[in-house]
């Protein structure tokens, strides 16, 4: 009787909130990843420890990567296993420039907390890792951190 | 004249401009879980300075060595990785104190007011030249495991809950009475000759 007459269209979709819940991702996102700094140019496949802790201070770690270089770079370097610092293949004698560099880029109050971390593949011999210790003692890097990912049991 | 509405600003696009964004993101970050055994390396002994022979009692010491086959040796006989754990928990309690074991000496702990006997074992810890990476970090996880197990129970039988949920203080005491001593010997030369 008293139906009001005229088209009963279904009213569009708002879709003024979905650019809301993408932002939330986006941010979420932006919180808790950081940014990657340098490029792996080593096959690193980390091993696993049940008793890994977290790294407590991202910002004040430095990473030396240590495998064989990643099949697209085996034709120019080989297969051997190599140390990669930043960008760039390097051999334990320059370790000492990188630890001083990555001091330098600290503030005075932070380098003493500064964090080696030695992310190497679980198939590297101890005998380069020896070096890379014994070079770190000798430019008194001493906090040092072997990567593992944390398995449970 | 009718009144003239404002046309409302179209948004559909800015969800796509949103998700741009979000996959940049995606791709160029790494998610922020990085974990690892962490560890102190001591300082380098001084060239000038003669290198004193630290003298330790030799039940103090327990040699845990890993050869270039990944072969596992704690003292002086083979062992498993899997019974590692427990090799080394009980060299560092003692508990029936035996003499070719470790020490315990009384020592005051800071912040607890009271002594406790506080073990004197070391771990040496030696790997050859040819060790996987691998076997490394496994026996190195299995020496933290000991270590971190005799905290725990030392932390429940003094306040009564698990090490992790102490405060710092607490777990300071703990550390005291339970030290993690692991020395890495210095890398011998005679691997180095050989080469």
């Amino acid at each position: 009787m008293f139906k009001k007459e005229g088209k009963k269209e279904v009213p569009a979709m708002e879709t003024s909130s979905i650019s809301d819940i993408v932002f939330m991702f986006l941010f979420f996102f932006m919180v808790t990843t950081q940014l990657r700094s340098t490029e792996n140019k080593v096959q690193v496949r980390i091993p696993s420890a049940s008793e890994a802790v977290k790294l407590e201070r991202k910002d004040l770690s430095s990473y030396i990567n240590v495998g064989t270089p990643i099949r697209s770079l085996q034709a120019q370097y080989g297969n051997e296993t190599r140390i990669q610092l930043n960008d760039s293949f390097r051999t334990t004698k320059d370790i000492r420039d990188f630890v001083a560099a990555e001091r330098e880029s600290m503030s005075e109050a932070d380098r003493a907390f500064m964090t080696v971390c030695i992310k190497a593949d679980q198939n590297t011999r101890m005998g380069i890792i020896t070096d890379i210790k014994q070079e770190l003692r000798r430019c008194s890097a001493l906090k040092i951190m072997y990567s593992a990912t944390r398995t449970q049991d | 004249m009718g009144k003239r509405s404002t046309p409302g600003l179209n948004t559909s696009s800015t969800a796509d401009i949103a998700f741009l964004l979000l996959c940049y993101f995606l791709m160029t970050s790494t998610m922020g879980s990085h974990t690892g055994l962490s560890r102190r390396l001591p300082p380098m002994p001084d060239e000038n300075q003669k290198a004193q022979e630290q003298k330790v009692n030799r039940r103090n010491i327990i040699l845990v060595r890993i050869n270039s086959q990944d072969a596992l040796f704690a003292g002086t006989e083979p062992i498993d990785v899997s019974q590692l754990k427990d090799k080394i928990k009980i060299f560092l309690t003692n508990p029936t104190n035996l003499p070719n074991l470790p020490e315990k000496k009384m020592e005051d702990i800071k912040g607890l007011g009271e002594k406790r006997l506080v073990s004197q074992g070391v771990i040496s810890l030696q790997n050859d030249r040819g060790t996987s990476y691998q076997a490394y970090i496994a026996v190195q996880n299995e020496l933290v495991k000991a270590v971190n197990e005799l905290r725990d129970e030392a932390a429940m039988a003094e306040f009564g809950r698990t090490f992790f949920a102490l405060n710092e203080d607490q777990q300071d005491i703990i550390k005291a009475m339970v030290p993690q001593q692991i020395s890495e010997a210095e890398p011998k030369d005679v691997t180095k000759k050989r080469r």
